[in-house]
């Protein structure tokens, strides 16, 4: 058994599970935060993309006991103060997601991908950045979309990763 | 995923102990590979030695065209280097190329070539680059270190701590991913050395693993042009075939990426 | 249009609670005492069951319960049936053989459930499945449909000779072979549609609860329709009469067909809640969808299209075989019959067609509905045939096509389908227009001086949604009708409460079917809920599927929505005291038309629940209910264009523009209609380039049952998608909407595999157009 303790959403969270747990399963089923998903057992879909330590990862290709002392960020915390995070609004306003399920993990990825790359996507390289996050619905068009209005609107606030 | 222990290594010598503890144990680096291996149960390692946090094992130096790679530095960590980048432009592709963008993230060096998939980039770009593997007890060649598939020199519990790498003169990567898993189903990677001499090593194709493009060595070491290895025939005999890719078009692959990894170098 | 009625570009309501992680599926939910479950599956395609010995696994921390097929047959849990009846040639009914929810002495295909643990925690249940020992002896296996007819072939079922479950015809044979011998020029072609996995993002899930005080059961589930899924677990599985069971199918992500279908693990987890007694909850991991979740497509066909000399078309042949998996799935027996070979026609006025259709049992994934059902399987082998025709004829694709397109409407085609409304030559020319068709020869010139091959396809597709009058259907064999039903509840403060029994899984219905209302009494899109997906809310309805949704649901609100109207207007007249008549809605208002006087619409809806001041004989309330039965088909139809570049080196395909002109009839909102084409176009490519599902044919092992093997098409592989509607308005349903759900994935793939075979210059090509076979095809071979 590990006893694990980590900030999630900002807030301090610990609890008690498996060494084996998943960090997934430790924020949806100890943390009932159900916004991140599980698509797939080969990490490959991308449906359970968080924030660790201001970093996408898949949150089911990591352990929670790995996960201790860190600080994640889920679905649940992008938005603030009631207030959409840019990336949220986006996709809705282009109607980048149908079912919602890949949604999440699209959402926590395109905000990694506008952190680290700022103003300077382009179409080519948003492709090429959702490798790793799958949607069956939308035929990724809206989704691509949506991720370059969020960076262009966020351009100019967003730091831009030294190189 | 079957029960298992998790520790945290503080230190090279903390995880190389905490690892002599049970034969069972296994290093824990990014985990992109081990973890889904054991999700689907197909690995059930009693003990996992968690690498991230020991700070030995991480981070980029390079000085006088000697790079040194920590064993721990992600796949991300190598992509973004301007260091890298200047010094070694195709392994800086290669890094940048592997997996997406959370993969990299967290899956590391060491990690990968310990783990030594045939379909893996990374042991092409340390065969080419004649790269030395830094261990816990001694230096191994890469030459020697990828011993076949998923099959490496590495003895039990010997940890890896560092890659280093003499910076080439060019160097260039080219991959052709497998459509579904996007790992290398052709990679190649080609180097040109101080003294003259080239390094052709291919990944995704062998059926034992990363191998070296003899003929091709010879040809670029003459003329380094993607033109010189025209005249090349690729045998297919020792060539993986599956449902994604017969040996015939893996061998055709294996020429074409080498050209095109020749033009990458410039 | 108002800014949120019908026509309106109105983001989606749904959206909020997505984009926040606030969804709930299936797998979010969490009720007191609940336990997971592990199903023990066949590893082996067909095997005898001899034993299967539980002791140990028992013992095993956390274990519940275990439960196989024998104790499901003491509780006369019915078998799985097929819901749509087919005659052979001969007059003789289908030859279902049965399919037990968990397999009893055979297994027939990898994946089959055979047992279910219940335990604590889902390791828990998954490390005592492990100890669970089930002793098989192995049977030959058969993979391929087409050796699976042939005589000394492995038999799966007793009632199924030769595995043939059917030999269908369809249209006149005789005047077909005549018009073929007759031919100026004959096409002849054998076509492959290739086998898919559908893939929704969500995996399959089920919670069932038994509350033994009440006798009552509920199962949450990711279903496209809970209440026929209610229906069949009631009539045909004998797990709890209708009035003791509730089934409700929340947030669902994304289905395309795969969740209309009642499954094995719907009916065991209610079961075995009962059994138990706890709540058990199971939930699909990927590899385990692959292995189970029905799968799409699988024919061979051969075809032979007669032109005379003047490039009309004069008969078309076709023979398929249609692989249906191991077991009979609940409307499989139609996709390759009558939601296939009676679209055959294409767009086109071909007086002869007969079509020969053969569906055949293997040791393989059951076989049912995926994205377009049938439609793509037709539209492939007519726009293939027809591109190729062209290419043999020496006139251009588009010509050809402009030769035999239907101009008249209504147009009887000689397989059922009655067209009513199209302009097939609008949308070929909108197309063309837009991919800029003419300029296509300088671009290949362009591509060839970089050392790329390019190369143009299109596509004119036409396809039946809304599948209709239940009266005909039900004469065609369906077991269930297909009307749908909705209630409009206008409650005291005027908010309105839509009921329906169409469901959605990303289809956006809580704004669209909002936009009705909205449109119809002037009130905002948020006074508006659309209540779905429980059948304890919402009495009937048939779900999701076949395009269904806006043809029927939307229906069935409008009809609702008119008898609100009457009422309303009825009741504000009286208020005003004015005539009936004369009553307007607007702007959330009822007014006296040419006067100043009006009354809210919130305040009109108050007189109706108090009561106090109604006409004469009027019932207090304010709440219709409708039933909508189609009387045809809609028949959405379009063009497209895709142009690619191949890499002749490594054989890959690069999508360079892909150009949509659909005519969909009326739309409600076309920012959804836009994301259904794309959703849609892109399954259509990654059928056509990408996605290849590979048997091993000795051992029956799915050997693409991962996306490491899967190629699910992702953001790079695809372009942006340039696309358009034009409109002719469907005259069968009030709203004239034709569907849009499917077309992109019916329309799409023969554009592609056109574009690539005229890059490369070699028709032989065989979806998926994988690099390997490109490059093959180039014949690069060595
Ligand atoms: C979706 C996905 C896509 C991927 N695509 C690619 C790709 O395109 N190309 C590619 O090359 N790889 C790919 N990978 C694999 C990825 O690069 C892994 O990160 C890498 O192979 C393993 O590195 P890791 O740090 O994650 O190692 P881990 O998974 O932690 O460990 C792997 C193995 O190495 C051992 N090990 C780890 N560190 C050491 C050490 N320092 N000394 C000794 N033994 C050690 C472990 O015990 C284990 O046996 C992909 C992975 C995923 C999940
Ligand atoms: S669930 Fe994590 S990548 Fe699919
Ligand atoms: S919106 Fe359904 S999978 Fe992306």
């Amino acid at each position: 058994m590990a006893n694990v303790s980590m900030t999630v959403n900002g807030r301090s969270v610990s609890g008690q599970c498996e060494d084996r747990t998943l960090l997934v399963q430790f924020i949806r089923e100890n943390l009932g935060l159900t916004g991140t998903h599980v698509g797939c057992d080969t990490s490959q879909c991308g449906a359970c993309v968080v924030h660790v330590d201001g970093k996408a990862v898949k949150s089911c290709t990591m352990l929670a006991a790995q996960a201790d002392g860190s600080e994640v960020v889920t679905i649940e915390g992008l938005a603030s103060g009631g207030e959409l995070h840019p990336v949220q609004a986006a996709f809705r306003e282009h109607h980048g997601l149908q079912c919602g399920f890949c949604t999440p993990g699209m959402i926590m990825s395109a905000v990694d991908m506008i952190q680290r790359h700022g103003g300077r996507l382009d179409e080519k390289t948003v492709r090429q950045e959702l490798e790793g996050n799958i949607c069956r619905c939308t035929g990724y068009h809206n989704i691509v979309k949506a991720v370059l209005d969020a960076a262009s609107k966020m351009g100019d606030g967003t730091k831009v990763a030294a190189e | 995923m079957y029960a298992t222990n998790y520790h945290r290594a503080s230190s090279v010598e903390d995880a190389v102990k905490l690892a002599s503890s049970n034969d069972e144990a296994k290093y824990l680096s990014g985990g992109q590979t081990l973890l889904p291996t054991m999700k689907q149960r197909l690995a059930a390692p009693s003990d996992l030695v968690d690498l991230r946090h020991v700070s030995d094992m991480k981070g980029i130096s390079v000085s006088g065209g000697s790079i040194r790679i920590g064993a721990a530095t992600t796949h991300a960590e190598v992509a973004k280097s301007s260091e890298i980048a200047s010094a070694c432009p195709g392994l800086a592709h290669l890094a940048a190329h592997i997996g997406d963008p959370h993969v990299r993230h967290m899956g590391t060096i060491g990690g990968s070539i310990a783990n030594n998939d045939p379909a893996a980039d990374y042991p092409a770009g340390l065969v080419a680059l004649n790269a030395t593997i830094v261990t816990n007890k001694r230096s191994i060649g890469a030459d020697d270190f990828f011993t076949g598939m998923f099959d490496t020199a590495l003895e039990d519990g010997e940890l890896i701590v560092a890659v280093e790498i003499k910076a080439p003169s060019k160097s260039g990567y080219a991959k052709f991913p497998n459509p579904a898993s996007r790992y290398a189903m052709t990679g190649v990677f080609v180097a040109k050395h101080g003294d003259g001499s080239v390094r052709v090593a291919v990944t995704g194709a062998g059926s034992d693993g990363v191998f070296r493009q003899a003929d091709m060595e010879q040809a670029l070491a003459s003329d380094f042009s993607a033109g010189a290895i025209d005249g090349v025939t690729v045998d297919d005999s020792e060539l993986m075939s599956d449902i994604h890719a017969s040996s015939a078009y893996r061998a055709n692959l294996v020429k074409v990426m080498a050209k095109r990894a020749v033009a990458a170098a410039g | 249009m108002g800014m949120e009625g019908i026509g309106a570009r109105v983001a989606r309501k749904e959206d909020k609670r997505f984009i926040t992680g606030k969804g709930r599926y299936t797998d979010d939910m969490v009720v007191p005492g609940m336990k997971h479950a592990h199903f023990i599956r066949s590893p082996h395609a067909h095997a005898k069951i001899k034993s299967i010995d539980t002791s140990a696994a028992e013992k095993m921390p956390g274990v519940i319960g275990i439960l196989n097929g024998a104790q499901l047959a003491e509780d006369a849990i019915g078998n799985i049936i097929c819901g749509w009846m087919i005659h052979s040639k001969d007059g003789t009914p289908m030859n279902m053989g049965a399919w037990r929810p968990l397999a009893q002495d055979t297994v027939r295909y990898v994946g089959d459930a055979v047992a279910i643990v219940v335990a604590d925690s889902k390791t828990q249940a998954r490390d005592a499945a492990e100890a669970v020992v089930v002793d098989y002896e192995t049977l030959p296996v058969v993979t391929s449909a087409i050796e699976a007819l042939k005589d000394g072939a492995p038999q799966l079922h007793p009632e199924a000779k030769n595995n043939l479950i059917f030999d269908w015809e369809i249209g006149d044979s005789a005047a077909t072979d005549a018009a073929i011998a007759s031919a100026a020029h004959v096409t002849e072609m054998k076509v492959i549609n290739n086998r898919l996995v559908p893939n929704p993002m969500e995996p399959r899930a089920a919670l069932g609860v038994y509350d033994e005080g009440e006798d009552h059961y509920t199962l949450w589930t990711t279903s496209q329709n809970p209440h026929v899924a209610r229906l069949v677990l009631s009539a045909f599985y004998n797990v709890a009469p209708e009035n003791k069971l509730r089934v409700i199918a929340p947030d669902v992500g994304g289905g395309f067909g795969s969740k209309i279908y009642i499954y094995p693990e719907e009916i065991v987890c209610l079961w075995a809640s009962k059994r138990t007694g706890v709540p058990v909850k199971w939930n699909s991991d990927r590899t385990e969808a692959f292995l189970t979740d029905a799968h799409g497509r699988d024919h061979v066909s051969t075809v032979k299209m007669a032109f005379d000399a003047d490039n009309r078309i004069t008969g078309f042949k076709v023979d398929t075989i249609a692989n249906l998996g191991a077991y009979m799935s609940l409307f499989s027996s139609s996709v390759p019959t009558y939601l296939y070979a009676t679209l055959l026609s294409g767009q086109y006025n071909i007086p002869n067609i007969h079509a020969n259709v053969r569906t055949v049992y293997t040791n393989t994934v059951p076989v049912d509905a995926y994205r377009g059902a049938g439609r793509p399987e037709a539209t492939y082998l007519v726009e293939r045939t027809m591109e190729t025709a062209a290419r043999e004829l020496g006139v251009s694709p588009a010509e050809l096509r402009k030769t035999n397109f239907v101009r008249e409407f209504p147009h009887q085609t000689p397989v059922i389908m009655c067209y009513d409304a199209g302009d097939f030559e609008a949308s070929l020319n909108a197309a063309m227009d837009a991919s800029d068709y003419a300029g296509f020869a300088a671009r290949k010139e362009e591509a060839k001086s970089r050392g790329k091959l390019r190369g143009i396809g299109m596509s004119c597709y036409i396809e039946a949604c809304g599948i209709a009058p239940s009266a005909a259907v039900g004469s065609l064999g369906a077991g269930v009708g297909l009307w749908e039903s909705a209630e409009v509840r206008v409650n005291a403060v005027g908010t309105v409460e839509v009921l329906t029994g169409s469901h959605s899984h990303g289809q956006g219905h809580e704004t669209t079917f909002a936009q009705l209302v909205a449109d119809r009494f002037g009130v905002g899109i948020d006074t508006v809920s659309i209540v779905h997906g429980d059948t304890d809310k919402v009495q009937m309805g048939m779900g999701t599927y076949g395009s269904r949704s806006g043809a029927v649901g939307m229906s069935a609100v409008v009809k609702a929505l008119d008898k609100v109207e009457i009422k309303a207007k009825k009741l504000a007249a009286h208020l005003l005291e004015a005539d009936e008549s004369d009553i307007v809605i607007e702007n959330g208002e009822l007014k006296v038309a040419g006067t100043d006087k009006s009354v809210p619409w919130f305040q009109m809806a108050l007189a109706a629940y108090t009561a106090h001041n109604m006409p004469e004989g009027m019932e207090p309330g304010l709440k219709e209910g409708a039933f909508y039965d189609p009387s045809n088909f809609t028949f959405p139809a379009g063009c497209y264009i895709c142009e690619v570049e191949v890499d002749p080196e490594t054989g890959k395909t690069e999508i360079i523009q892909f150009v949509a002109a659909d005519d969909f009839g009326k739309i409600i909102n076309p920012m959804i209609v836009e994301g259904q084409v794309h959703g849609g176009v892109a399954q259509g490519i990654g059928q056509a380039l990408l996605e290849g599902t590979h048997y091993d044919a000795e051992t029956g092992q799915l050997l693409t049952a991962s996306y490491m093997d899967y190629t699910m098409p992702r953001a790079d592989d695809l372009p942006s998608f340039q696309i358009s509607t034009t409109e002719t308005a469907c005259p069968s349903n009030p709203l004239g909407i034709k569907g849009c759900g499917e077309a992109g994935a019916i329309g799409s793939p023969p554009a592609l595999i056109n574009a690539i075979t005229d890059a490369i210059g070699n028709n032989d090509l065989t979806m998926p157009a994988t690099p390997q076979r490109v490059w093959a095809a180039l014949g690069s071979a060595k």
